[in-house]
């Protein structure tokens, strides 16, 4: 039975368009836009959408895939092997350098953005999500940390060296384990004497080494780095100066604690 | 039966296709694609049946939403929560008409319209991939299109910023 009187909705409309509509309705609605001229000139508008958008990238898919997509190719790479791209480059110079960071580590900036992306965006997911935590921030509390070390070091895949802050007022709460975007990822925390904390993520990355990177916001703030194939991700406060001090000085005690090979 | 990577490299048509659409710029969408690729062979213990080309367009989303997040930052530091896509009208705007108007879309309203009208997925399917209840799928298509026409038609939405 075609219910014809029933109003028809936005929704419907859009789903008139797509063919989500089931057939009776679809008829019902047919005959509805016949006797409904402005709802059926904003179909037709919604149709020439579509059909707009399809002439304009519809066509991609029928170019051949171009080399380094292939995935033999990024097997062998391990994805490392991006097409220089200029306006990609040009984008993390200007984030770079228009940031104003004082200090780069050695080494050209290597990696892909991606690498930066994925590892900064969960360690500040996991950084936003336990720093509010007052009873159970960490798994294991700053007092264990031979017994953290020992654990974190087996389960992220390589020795763990634990960075002691107390020399900028940092004393250690604890560390958990965290999924990453390559495998386990080993997470510490800090407290400063007015309750400010920093966080530590790190797990193995793609990349052999890149510079270090900021990258701030309103709140939180973070600075990336792959020393060794091991990706760090020092997140905080968005008082950039003393952000950069606590990574800086964790960078300087992770590079000499002697996990790097050469 | 197809193997995992037989699956995805079948895809990869369709996710440059998509990625194109999303970012409107060749370079950024085939960065987009890689990353998403060398994500996918990642991660391929995480992906637990299903549409395998839907998982591929979920983590490609996600890696766009990042890439965004990035660009939007640039070149003076905004919140991280601040994903707003219109802003990158300007640099990334293609010439056409319906590129300039995807532009003016929020993110989720882009994907959601470009899964449907371009990518041939069903609601139920944009649902699962967006993570989000149909309902939800249906607004965000029905407001992408008024975006759309209101664009279209002339009348500069507020979102829109003069260059």
């Amino acid at each position: 039975m075609i219910d014809r009187e029933r109003p028809v909705s936005d929704d419907e409309l859009n789903a008139y368009v797509d063919g989500e509509l089931p057939a009776d309705r679809r008829e019902a609605v047919t005959a509805w836009l016949a006797e409904h001229p402005e709802a059926a000139a904003t179909v037709a508008a919604y149709q020439a959408q579509t059909e707009s958008i399809r002439a304009e990238f519809g066509a991609v898919a029928d170019e051949p895939v171009p080399e380094h997509l292939k995935l033999d190719r990024l097997v062998q790479t391990g994805g490392g092997a991006r097409r220089f791209l200029p306006m990609a480059a040009a984008a993390l110079i200007a984030f770079t350098v228009g940031g104003g960071l004082g200090w780069i580590a050695h080494g050209a900036a290597g990696g892909t953005p991606s690498g930066f992306d994925t590892f900064t965006a969960e360690a500040l997911d996991a950084y936003k999500l336990y720093v509010v935590e007052v009873r159970h921030p960490v798994e294991v509390p700053g007092s264990e940390r031979a017994h953290m070390t020992q654990w974190l070091s087996k389960r992220v895949g390589y020795e763990q060296h634990i960075p002691d802050l107390q020399a900028l007022g940092l004393k250690l709460v604890g560390g958990r384990l965290l999924p990453g975007p390559t495998g386990a990822a080993a997470f510490y925390m800090y407290e400063g004497p007015s309750g400010e904390r920093y966080t530590i993520y790190c797990a193995k990355a793609g990349a052999p080494e890149t510079a270090l990177r900021y990258k701030g916001g309103e709140r939180y703030s973070a600075v990336y780095w792959v020393d060794d194939q091991r990706a760090y991700v020092v997140s905080g406060p968005a008082e950039r100066d003393q952000l950069e001090k606590v990574a800086k000085s964790i960078y300087e005690q992770v590079d000499k604690s002697g996990t790097r090979k050469s | 039966m197809a193997t995992f990577r037989q699956s995805v490299e079948a895809t990869i048509p369709a996710l440059r296709r998509y990625a194109r659409a999303l970012t409107r710029n060749a370079d950024s969408a085939d960065d987009l694609v890689q990353d998403t690729l060398v994500r996918a062979l990642r991660s391929e213990h995480l992906f637990h049946g299903g549409e395998i080309r839907n998982w591929l367009y979920t983590i490609l989303a996600n890696l766009n939403r990042n890439r965004l997040r990035a660009l939007a930052r640039r070149p003076t530091l905004t919140s991280l929560e601040d994903n707003d896509a219109p802003d990158l009208a300007g640099p990334e705007g293609g010439h056409r008409d319906i590129a300039r108007a995807l532009a003016t879309l929020a993110d989720e309203q882009r994907e959601a319209l470009l899964l449907v009208v371009l990518e041939g997925l069903s609601y139920r399917e944009v649902a699962d991939v967006q993570g989000v209840p149909i309902g939800t799928v249906m607004s965000r298509l029905a407001r992408a299109r008024v975006q759309i026409k209101t664009y279209l038609d002339g009348e500069r939405p507020a979102l829109r910023r003069v260059k």
